[in-house]
């Protein structure tokens, strides 16, 4: 069938300005939208900025916002987005499907950055922050003791606790997505604080009182306002949310058992 | 952003004693221990976390003993007996030994390992893997559910980050510098700005991964085109047993996405059109659980005979990898991730409905060959300061055909013990001898490609796809000397025309489109040495199996080849000798 690739680029060495490219291609219902963005890259147009890597769905190069929405490129066949309505979103709202112009034979579908992140060309972002804010709460294990000869001894019922928060792969869809971020870029996001929940609920791990001063801050976990953005396209399945508010509940029991108060900026 | 120059010049000369390229799980543990004591960088052109590490699935060996009975000695039986006998049996003893250790160490570097009812590491059946020689699969793959690539490399990375291992993130390395036979850096090109910065140090190691992206179907990633052996053998180091490539026999249908073996080591079977199940044929004890050449051999029989799905005998056809008698709880619990992909690229729910699988292009044996320390060697020396490790690497742990599973211990067992060669090492070498015009051969094959534009020279993508094409058809599961002879003629044509080839990219930073060319081009030789080398064996071991030389043959061919190629593309073939100092070679028969 053929589609219609319509790229927000910025790769004008002068301007720096963003513009749409069309790109008409012919593809298979079947085939990745990263097939189509690489058969541009080595057949039309060379120029065409983004990343990638795995081709599957496991490295976390390629998210981009698909008609809108969040998604890796890697992961999302054309069958599924030919018929879809386009994703917007105000600042600081959910996003909804809108009608568009989208008339006759012409399937368009829009390829755009992620948000919060400044574009460093056309769908190449810098993750600069992003990777600080995931360093900031301490993403490694803080054993409560020392290891034996064998392995530290964990149920699999204490394994299952944390075992979908290992599931991230650093893509960043939910930074993008998240609502909140649009008018406090200084939240830490969704999922730094994925990986803190991590190793909060392993249970070979100390836990919050190391990773205090990233979490319990109003730029931390309170900034967090259930919009459920993250959620939603979190291209793992990982229930990004849920996660957040354990971690809230873990932390006021925390500060309570010492008597203290959360630090909501409230 | 900056218009190009005409030329890159050398922005920066940085001064290490350690250089790792390359940050997946073989660079990020040689970097972990050699900056124990050592200066030392990652220098990687991709983000670690983005390296093909992450895609690992189903397991990593180890005889822990967790549920069944197990000894590193079978383990390392296994891998020998698994790799046709072409395996250095002390490299194989040394893995198998160190990778009882090496998991307990990610285990307490918080490796989220799936559990055993009494809150063990969790094991599993893997091809090949058999106790007291054979008689009986054994569970020896220790796995987090289905993502234990995904974990190690998260575990590894965290660890790095932990510990303040200096990274330098989207920098490809292009070429290496030699003095003699002594390393002394490398030359990399920094995306971000596309300026060329040299890398002195006392000793670099390659941990680059594979290169199946010379192959149409491959399970591999976009960034596996062998950038650490290309130039390597650019630089006169000669390859090892590049003949050998392994073809995973459960790739997704046409996509070749990898569905693990793990779906069999929980009990998942494969049948041909008719709904038999054709393994009883072929591997009457291991069945479904033989090794991969033999399954993959099998799938290609079967497909060939008009017994695959669609029975029209066109080697693009298919068989059925079944999981519907598992059950839902095993499946959503062992086998997650492929339930996802299943269910993303191909809208079926394993649950459900069996997948339709092909061979897919999975895994380099080949590569550079180095001695048990990760040291770079040739037939009749080691290199000062030049270390390899990981899927580019040749130890030679996987022989003919490595055992799933082998990989990710090889990563670490054989990752480690190079970074503390290298912390030694560096301490009594002296500072690193660079000339000022190391980068100039790396600069030129740039200004090349941008002075070829307009003048009409060949096409890179329809190049990628040709290559991909021969070396699927004339050098894949099945091969014989016509193919072959074929296939290095395409790959040698291709490489005269590359010296043709433009881009369309003028521009300094995030230029991605010349990085890809360079990509090409390591392919390219890649696939020159891997046809020439294919076509000088004349027997069938492993993964290289010949229709016109269908047996084994230990009298004339129990040899490692060492492939080198010249400027101007030609191979010459010389051999290693096996190191077989512990069993003696058998028929391999499961
Ligand atoms: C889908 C899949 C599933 C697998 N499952 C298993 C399994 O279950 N068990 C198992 O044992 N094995 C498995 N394997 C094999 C195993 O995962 C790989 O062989 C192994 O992870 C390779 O690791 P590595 O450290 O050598 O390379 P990688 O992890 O690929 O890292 C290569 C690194 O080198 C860098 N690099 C490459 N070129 C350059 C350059 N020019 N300059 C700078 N940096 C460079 C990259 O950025 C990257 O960081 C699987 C492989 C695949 C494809
Ligand atoms: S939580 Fe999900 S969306 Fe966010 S970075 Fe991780 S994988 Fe991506
Ligand atoms: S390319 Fe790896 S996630 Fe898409």
């Amino acid at each position: 069938m053929k589609v219609t690739l319509r790229i927000l680029r910025n790769n004008d060495s002068t301007s720096h300005e963003s513009v749409y490219k069309d790109y008409p291609v012919e593809v298979e219902p079947t085939d990745r939208i990263l097939d189509a963005l690489q058969y541009i890259t080595w057949n039309v147009d060379g120029t065409l900025g983004y990343r990638r890597s795995c081709a599957h769905g496991v490295c976390g190069s390629d998210a981009m916002r698909i008609n809108g929405r969040e998604r890796l490129a890697c992961k999302v066949l054309f069958q599924d987005v030919v018929d879809e309505k386009r994703w917007v979103r105000e600042p600081g709202k959910k996003a909804t499907q809108v009608d568009e112009e989208n008339t006759g034979d012409d399937i368009v579908i829009a390829i755009e950055p992620l948000m919060h992140l400044p574009v460093q060309r056309d769908l190449m972002v810098n993750q600069t922050k992003f990777f600080e804010n995931f360093r900031a709460v301490k993403p490694w294990i803080v054993p409560k003791e020392e290891p034996g000869e064998k392995e530290y001894v964990q149920s699999e019922e204490e394994h299952v606790l944390f075992d979908e928060a290992t599931k991230c792969i650093n893509c960043a869809a939910c930074y993008s997505a998240c609502p909140i971020l649009d008018e406090n870029p200084d939240f830490i996001g969704p999922s730094a604080l994925v990986h803190a929940a991590r190793f909060v609920r392993d249970s070979r791990d100390k836990g919050l009182s190391e990773r205090l001063e990233a979490l319990d801050q109003p730029n931390g976990l309170w900034a967090c306002t259930n919009q459920f953005e993250c959620t939603k396209v979190c291209p793992r399945d990982i229930k990004i949310t849920k996660l957040i508010n354990l971690t809230k509940r873990e932390l006021t029991k925390y500060r309570a058992s010492r008597g203290e108060s959360v630090n909501d900026g409230k | 952003m900056r218009p190009h120059r005409g030329t890159t010049f050398i922005e920066m000369i940085y001064e290490f004693d350690a250089v790792i390229v390359g940050g997946g799980g073989a660079g990020l543990y040689a970097a972990l221990e050699a900056s124990k004591s050592a200066k030392t960088a990652v220098v990687s052109k991709l983000y670690p976390m983005r390296s093909h590490t992450g895609a690992a699935q189903g397991g990593i060996g180890a005889a822990l003993g967790n549920i069944d009975e197990d000894k590193p000695e079978w383990h390392a039986f296994d891998t020998v007996k698994g790799g046709d006998y072409l395996v250095d049996q002390n490299a194989a003893k040394i893995l198998a030994d160190e990778a009882v250790k090496a998991v307990y160490d990610l285990e307490h570097r918080g490796l989220p390992f799936s559990r055993t009812d009494k809150g063990l590491i969790s094991q599993r059946r893997f091809g090949g893997h058999t106790s007291e020689f054979g008689k009986a699969a054994v569970r020896r793959a220790c796995h987090a559910a289905d993502r234990t690539g995904h974990m190690i490399l998260q575990t590894l990375y965290q660890q790095c980050i932990k510990n303040d291992v200096e990274f330098y993130n989207e920098f490809q390395v292009v070429d290496v510098i030699m003095n003699g036979t002594t390393c002394t850096g490398v030359i990399a090109f920094e995306l971000a700005t596309g300026e060329l910065h040299i890398f002195k140090a006392k000793a670099v190691m390659f941990a680059t991964g594979g290169f199946g992206r010379m192959f149409r179907i491959t399970s591999n990633a976009h960034a596996y085109t062998g950038d650490g052996p290309a130039i390597l053998a650019r630089a006169g180091v000669p390859m090892e047993d590049m003949e050998f490539f392994q073809f995973h026999p459960t790739g997704i249908r046409s996509m070749g996405i990898l569905i693990t073996e793990g779906v069999r080591g929980e009990g998942g079977i494969l049948k041909n059109g008719k709904g038999e199940r054709f393994m009883e044929e072929y591997a009457p004890t291991l069945l479904d659980l033989a090794p991969r050449d033999m399954i993959s051999r099998a799938i290609v029989t079967e497909i060939l005979a008009g017994r695959g799905a669609r029975g029209d005998g066109k080697i693009d056809d298919y068989v059925w990898l079944d999981a519907t008698h598992l059950g839902r709880e095993t499946i959503e619990k062992k086998i997650p991730d492929i339930q996802d992909f299943c269910k993303t690229y191909l809208a079926i729910d394993p649950v459900e409905s069996a997948m339709p699988v092909q061979p897919t292009a999975h895994y380099a044996m080949g590569g550079i060959p180095t001695d048990v320390d990760g040291r770079v060697v040739n037939t009749k020396e080691a290199y000062s300061g030049l270390y390899a490790a990981g899927e580019c690497a040749c130890v030679s742990v996987h022989g003919a055909n490595r055992l799933g599973t082998n990989s990710l211990v090889d990563l670490i067992v054989y990752g480690r013990r190079a970074g503390s060669h290298i912390a030694e090492y560096v301490k009594s070498a002296s500072a690193p001898v660079v000339s000022d015009d190391a980068a100039e051969a790396a600069r030129e094959r740039i200004a090349r490609i941008h002075e070829n534009r307009g003048k009409g020279g060949g096409n890179p993508g329809e190049m990628y796809k040709r290559m991909q094409e021969t070396m699927m058809k004339n050098v894949g599961v099945y091969r014989d000397e016509e193919s072959m002879k074929l296939a290095l003629s395409d790959m040698q044509a291709m490489r005269e025309e590359f010296s043709t080839v433009s881009g369309q990219d003028e521009t300094a930073d995030f230029n991605a489109e010349i990085l890809s060319l360079l990509e090409l081009e390591n392919l390219i030789d890649l696939g020159v040495l891997t046809a020439a080398s294919a076509l000088n064996r004349k027997e069938s071991r492993g993964a290289h199996s010949r229709r016109d030389y269908p047996d084994r043959n230990d009298d004339d061919w129990l040899k490692h080849t060492m492939a080198s190629m010249d400027d101007k593309g030609s191979v010459t073939i010389d051999y290693k000798p096996v190191d077989l100092s512990i069993w003696e070679p058998k028929p391999r028969v499961y």
